[in-house]
């Protein structure tokens, strides 16, 4: 079955069964490989995408569920405003380890900061609680938070 | 500490280090000189490549896992040769024993194994470009200096850049090693400097960089089910639903073998996607072959662990003086017992390999972090000569020990070789739940003795630990003689049983040491508090006034350097002061991967029993140089905050032979909300340079029970920690 989706500015044709989802429509389908596969479940949040905005997590929504709407994957979220501030403040603060889920904390990161442009430690817990870093690099992802939205960071 | 594979294998190579260090590097750091290499540049040797623009290519030569040794590798090149880092670009070796070494992320044993060497592989490389220089200006090289990637002659106000001199410099000879001034550590402007990964960028940006992103033209998708019961056969396998999936290409039993490492029994499903590879392994129907571990569990080791606790043990591994008399004569004597359980490795990029066999030879991209093991397995299991199998290392999506075993990569061999087409297998996250090699459980039964003035002068452990098919310990289910405190109390024995298990076990970052910390920390902790003194005046003086101990490279502990770093944390911590009610803080201190750590943790425990951990204060010392700053601060906090996520929550269970839990559902790890700050100071003292890694994960679990001991007067004697005990409603 094809279906045409928008993904990172751009109308593509991706041909996959229905129930089939976005994140393996994405990266088998489409060669998008920034968005990863860490459970399937939606339980760690390394395939998190923006699905017109809201954070998604992309192995468990089924690509017919996309429709009209707008995805954009961390191949594309550095052409945004906020999403280019994130990515600059995990370069600065040199946030990664192993650097897996890295392309969905930014994501998630970017979703909360474009919601609450000041967040607080506790909207920070809320809105990052979703995305799982297996190496626990999480007093760099608090504090590049904090640099990207313009407060003190703490490393 | 354990002393497993990796504590062997650093040990090994730190004394070879230690004892012919020019004569390792010569072995392997100028094998590949080639002289000029029209395409990147200049090929100084097997490390150092630099273009007529001054670009300089440098190679890292180990596995890249989050560790961040494809930046402080190179950096330490980068030094002695005097380049600016901005000139430097880094490039990932393959697996090539013959020109690097061994190459594996195992045992923090990258920056001790290396620190010597490729600073020397730096320096012959400056050498060579001065060389160069004073040849074509007919000055003796003693009289030029470097800066920033230039050759300067003072004297006559010449200079020239590297990438002019490089051409030249390659075709003259290597410098004897021996001739070679390293820097005074002062004028380091690379090492001790921080700086972020060579990756970041393409980490930020979600570039293609994972064993799992891996594409090779015509490549398809594969799957693998394996019988959940640990190393079962194959009794029949119906494949036509599987095969009838769109997409499906090929669905095939594979015979495998015993070895729970190697090839193990299954059906692979090949498919044009791996989600229709995952649709059609939906629709098998296998049946699987009895097999003795199916009759095993977590229930049933526990009861044989209690029944070892409660008689005699199967042999002693250390005998100090008479313990039996010691505690008989003991003003008091506390016993305690101690568990812990299987965990899992749980790296967040699922495991995975890519393979192409075309014209009787393989080709493998793989996220290993052991690639000439990895070599070796496919060669004798396929029947190809190691010659012909090619391994590209790809960085690793976590490590943690998991990545040392290769069974994933001879899947991806023999399913490709089966396929007749390059294949891409990945593992679901059940797969990797399921099929891991586990941080083994254990069990320890002490009894120790005070004297009146709360001195220790008896220790007895009775360590019941799981044992493979031949009465040994698993893998790494060992404990060394000489765990501290062996030699620190005057009467001590270790006592040892095995309980028989078929679960595949291995090293998980800092093995053995992950789980004898809590034991020996904790129990430690009981013995300071029944003879009420402070935890840490009572550490300390159980280290008393000793230096090292034992020998270097065997089995070294320096106990001044323990001091060291105890003392330094009572300041940092604020040891000491009144803590409101609920409120506690717990010190441990332990020796692992040749790093000396002392953590504080400051925890709260709430009325319902729930542990909040609030800060947690690190001093380490690892030696006089710290390569990498910001990878240094990383590293350890975030083995601190994976230590606190093990002692949380992480556990698994076996029943009727097969992993229980699967997935992040059942397995928590540490999230944002429940990661404290971390508060590290490395302590400098004049000893070599020696890795991170590995050594801050130990003391935090039992800082954290500790703690949890004086917030509430319950002692945590058992992994996970269950809340439940804790409840004061």
């Amino acid at each position: 079955m094809s279906y045409k989706i928008h993904v990172d500015g751009r109308v593509r044709e991706v041909d996959v069964e229905p129930g089939t989802p976005l994140l393996w429509a994405l990266r088998d389908g489409l060669g998008i490989l920034g968005p990863k596969y860490g459970c399937g479940i939606g339980q760690c949040g390394a395939c998190t995408v923006h699905v017109d905005g809201t954070p998604v997590r992309s192995c468990s929504f089924p690509v017919e569920m996309v429709g009209p709407a707008q995805v954009t994957t961390i191949e594309s979220i550095g052409t945004t405003a906020t999403g280019k501030k994130v990515q600059a403040a995990w370069s600065d603060l040199d946030v990664a380890q192993c650097g897996y889920c890295q392309p969905g904390q930014i994501m998630s990161a970017t979703a909360l900061l474009n919601q609450t442009p000041k967040p607080t430690d506790a909207d920070i817990d809320a809105a990052m609680s979703g995305n799982i870093c297996r190496c626990a690099t999480y007093t760099r992802i608090r504090a590049a938070i904090k640099r990207a939205s313009g407060q003190k960071e703490e490393v | 500490m354990a002393d497993g594979f990796l504590e062997n294998a650093s040990r090994r190579d730190v004394l070879r280090t230690g004892a012919a260090a020019g004569g390792l590097m010569l072995s392997f750091s100028l094998a590949g000189k080639a002289g000029a290499d029209g395409q990147a540049g200049a090929k100084l040797n097997a490390y150092v490549t630099i273009a007529p623009d001054g670009i300089v290519t440098i190679v890292s030569k180990n596995p890249e896992i989050g560790q961040g040794v494809k930046t402080s590798l190179p950096m330490m090149i980068a030094e002695e040769l005097d380049v600016d880092w901005a000139q430097v670009r880094t490039q990932q070796a393959d697996g090539d024993p013959a020109t690097y070494g061994r190459q594996f992320a195992g045992g923090s044993a990258a920056t001790p194994l290396h620190w010597d060497q490729l600073r020397q592989v730096g320096a012959a490389g400056r050498a060579m470009l001065v060389a160069a220089a004073a040849q074509g200006w007919g000055v003796e090289p003693a009289t030029c200096t470097t800066a920033s990637g230039v050759v300067f002659h003072k004297a006559s106000g010449r200079k020239a850049s590297y990438g002019s001199l490089a051409a030249k410099a390659a075709t003259l000879p290597a410098p004897d090693l021996k001739s070679l001034t390293l820097k005074d550590p002062k004028t380091y402007r690379i090492i001790g400097t921080p700086h972020a990964q060579v990756d970041t960028p393409a980490i930020v940006t979600g570039k293609p960089l994972f064993g799992i992103d891996v594409h090779v033209p015509g490549m398809l998708y594969a799957t693998f089910e394996k019988a959940p019961v640990f190393g079962a056969g194959v009794a029949s396998a119906d494949l036509a639903a599987a095969q009838g999936v769109k997409g499906v290409r090929k669905a095939f039993v594979v015979k495998g073998g015993a070895e729970l490492d190697g090839l193990l029994p299954g059906v692979a499903v090949v498919a044009d996607s791996w989600w229709q590879a995952r649709k059609g392994r939906e629709k098998l129907n296998i049946q699987w072959a009895d097999h003795p571990t199916g009759k095993q569990s977590t229930e049933a080791y526990e009861a044989a662990a209690a029944a070892f606790a409660a008689g005699a043990p199967q042999r002693t591994e250390r005998q100090d003086g008479d313990v039996e008399a010691a505690l008989k004569a003991a003003a008091k004597t506390v016993s305690a017992s101690y568990a812990y359980p299987f965990i899992a490795h749980a790296s967040l990029e699922p495991q995975n390999c890519t393979a192409q066999f075309k014209d009787g030879k393989l080709e493998i991209w793989a996220p290993t972090q052991n690639p000439e093991p990895g070599r070796q397995l496919v060669a004798k299991t396929l029947g190809i000569a190691p010659e012909n199998i090619a391994i590209h290392m790809i960085r690793c999506g976590g490590g943690f020990g998991r990545r040392l075993s290769n069974d994933y990569m001879v899947e991806a061999a023999w399913i490709a070789r089966e396929a007749g087409a390059p294949v891409k297998l990945l593992w679901t996250r059940e797969d990797d739940f399921r099929h891991d090699f586990y941080r083994p459980a254990g069990w320890h039964n002490f009894t120790a003795g005070l004297d009146a003035a709360g001195n220790v002068t008896a220790w007895r452990n009775h360590f019941v630990t799981l044992g493979d098919a031949t009465g040994q310990p698993a893998r790494s289910a060992r404990m060394a003689a000489w765990e501290f405190p062996a030699r620190f109390v005057p009467n001590y024995r270790y006592d040892l049983s095995l309980v028989p298990s078929g679960v595949p076990t291995g090293p998980l970052r800092a093995p053995g040491s992950n789980a004898l910390a809590f034991v020996m920390q904790s129990f430690i902790d009981e013995l300071a508090h029944a003879a009420g003194q402070d935890p840490i005046d009572f550490q300390l003086k159980l280290l008393g006034d000793q230096g090292l101990v034992g020998t270097l490279g065997k089995d070294a502990y320096d106990a001044g350097r323990m001091r060291g770093v105890l003392k330094r944390v009572r300041e940092t911590s604020g040891w000491g002061k009144t803590l409101p009610k609920g409120q506690g803080m717990g010190v441990a201190c332990y020796f692992s991967h040749l790093g000396y750590f002392a953590e504080v943790v400051a925890a709260s425990v709430a009325a319902d029993g729930s542990v909040k951990v609030d800060k947690v204060w690190v001093v380490a010392d690892v030696g006089r140089q710290i390569v990498n700053p910001s990878g240094a601060m990383n590293q350890v906090q975030g083995a601190v905050l994976d230590g606190l996520s093990a002692a949380l929550g992480q556990a698994v269970t076996i029943e009727a032979g097969r992993a229980v839990q699967s997935n992040f559902d059942s397995y928590p790890l540490l999230r944002m909300a429940d990661a404290p700050p971390v508060a590290v100071e490395f302590l400098i003292t004049d000893h070599p340079p020696t890795g991170l890694g590995e050594p801050a994960l130990p003391p935090v679990l039992p800082a954290l029970t500790n703690a949890i001991f004086a917030a509430t007067g319950k002692r945590i004697r058992r992994l996970p920690i269950d809340t439940g005990l804790l409840k004061s409603a």
